[in-house]
């Protein structure tokens, strides 16, 4: 699919600047030149393509359906996924809770909405694709939703409600099953699609830089670092490699878009795949931002069940994709 | 009379251009209204929305989740 623009990186590489094939600033080059267009590409796709979903998608009346249907285990699976569609933007989860606690929808569905909104995203999935292909993106995602929905019912079971906030709890008692009539909204695609267009390209701005950078980095370790280089202290028996980059990437958040890069050079160079994704959900699902704004509505006690929780169930899904891919 | 027109949003890119979109459209148009953000999170929550930004004229949630156009704005504040 992307034959073309690899003919175009060796045109411009080989034949403009003038390099020889095999060298190691030719090969960093042309690596760089050929990731960044295609990611470029890639992301824009995937993130209008999003928009418009997102767009569209009708947010209260899933709300409106967890609420007031009993489905037996499968309320998790449906919030797990309802976390794909929705637009995240973390200043809305805080918002989305209160919603869904309102809604009389249990505190383990709601979590489960929570950990996979940002887990799998436009942004993340663009990347994912860009730099993994498209089959190593769905297995992220199928196993971002379950993540989201393993980790929903484990904390159900823990039942946490006592470690709400006191004002939190005060609205739990007053849950309405029924309520909301959901007012919709009559914009045709026509009108719609240049505001998404515009919203694309801010997205793309404010990640673009790091995009660069990631690729830039990734580039030069792909010149210069030889293949296998990191198997003989990150391979597959290695026990402590999954927990031990998990939890150094909680941290990371906001520079994902320039982590995703030098985690594709990383594995090209031996890391294994499910220790990459180990690091990579720490990165993109777990932030001290999202923390924060957390701490609204969530005692520090729970916060701290909660990403124990979804740390745990990380390393747990790194181990299985180092079993099995 | 003067309407009151309420952006709700704590700050986030979307919110910021929520913003600019609705005081664009009210100085171009000359358009009487009072231009407010709100931004604490207990004040919008009281809105019962789930998702921002969300735009509220005259009491009424317009638009939530999303940044709409000029024209829209226009077209919803008249």
């Amino acid at each position: 699919m992307f034959d073309w623009l690899q003919n175009i990186a060796d045109w411009l590489v080989l034949d403009v600047l003038n390099l020889d094939k095999g060298q190691q600033l030719a090969e960093a080059l042309n690596f760089f030149i050929y990731d960044t267009v295609k990611i470029l590409i890639l992301l824009s796709i995937v993130i209008y393509t999003m928009g418009i979903v997102n767009s569209y998608f009708p947010i209260e009346k899933v709300k409106n359906y967890l609420s007031r249907n009993k489905l037996y285990g499968l309320e998790y699976l449906m919030a797990s996924l309802f976390g794909v569609v929705t637009p995240f933007c973390s200043c809305s989860s805080v918002p989305l809770f209160i919603g869904f606690v309102r809604g009389g929808i249990p505190l383990g569905v709601t979590f489960s909405f929570l950990i996979t909104s940002p887990l799998v995203n436009e942004i993340a999935i663009g990347l994912f694709v860009g730099l993994f292909g498209l089959k190593t993106t769905i297995i992220y995602v199928i196993s971002g939703v379950l993540l989201g929905t393993v980790s929903g019912v484990i904390l159900q079971k823990l039942k946490l409600e006592s470690y709400l906030t006191p004002w939190v709890k005060d609205v739990m008692v007053t849950a309405q099953k029924d309520q909301d009539a959901f007012i919709a909204e009559k914009q045709s695609l026509r009108h719609r699609l240049p505001v998404i267009g515009q919203e694309v390209l801010k997205i793309l701005k404010g990640i673009v830089p790091y995009v660069l950078v990631g690729i830039a980095i990734g580039g030069l370790m792909h010149g210069y670092i030889p293949a296998g280089f990191f198997e003989k202290y990150m391979d597959k028996d290695n026990l402590f490699a999954v927990p031990v980059v998990t939890i150094l990437a909680i941290p990371m958040y906001s520079n994902a878009s320039g982590i995703l890069p030098i985690v594709q050079v990383l594995v090209a160079k031996g890391i294994p795949l499910g220790t990459a994704i180990a690091f990579m959900m720490g990165v993109v699902g777990l932030s001290l931002p999202e923390a924060m704004l957390l701490k609204k509505v969530m005692t520090f006690k729970l916060i701290a069940v909660f990403f124990g929780v979804v740390t745990l169930s990380i390393i747990i899904s790194g181990y299985l994709f180092n079993l099995i891919l | 009379m003067t309407k009151v027109i309420k952006i709700l949003g704590t700050g986030c890119a979307k919110c910021q251009s929520m913003t600019g979109v609705v005081q664009d459209v009210v100085s171009e148009n000359n358009i009487d209204a009072t231009i407010e953000k709100v931004e604490d999170m207990m004040e919008i929550i009281k809105f019962n929305v789930l998702t921002t930004p969300a735009l509220v004229i005259d009491d009424v949630i317009i638009i939530k989740g999303r940044v709409p156009s000029k024209n829209e704005v226009l077209a919803l504040i008249n």
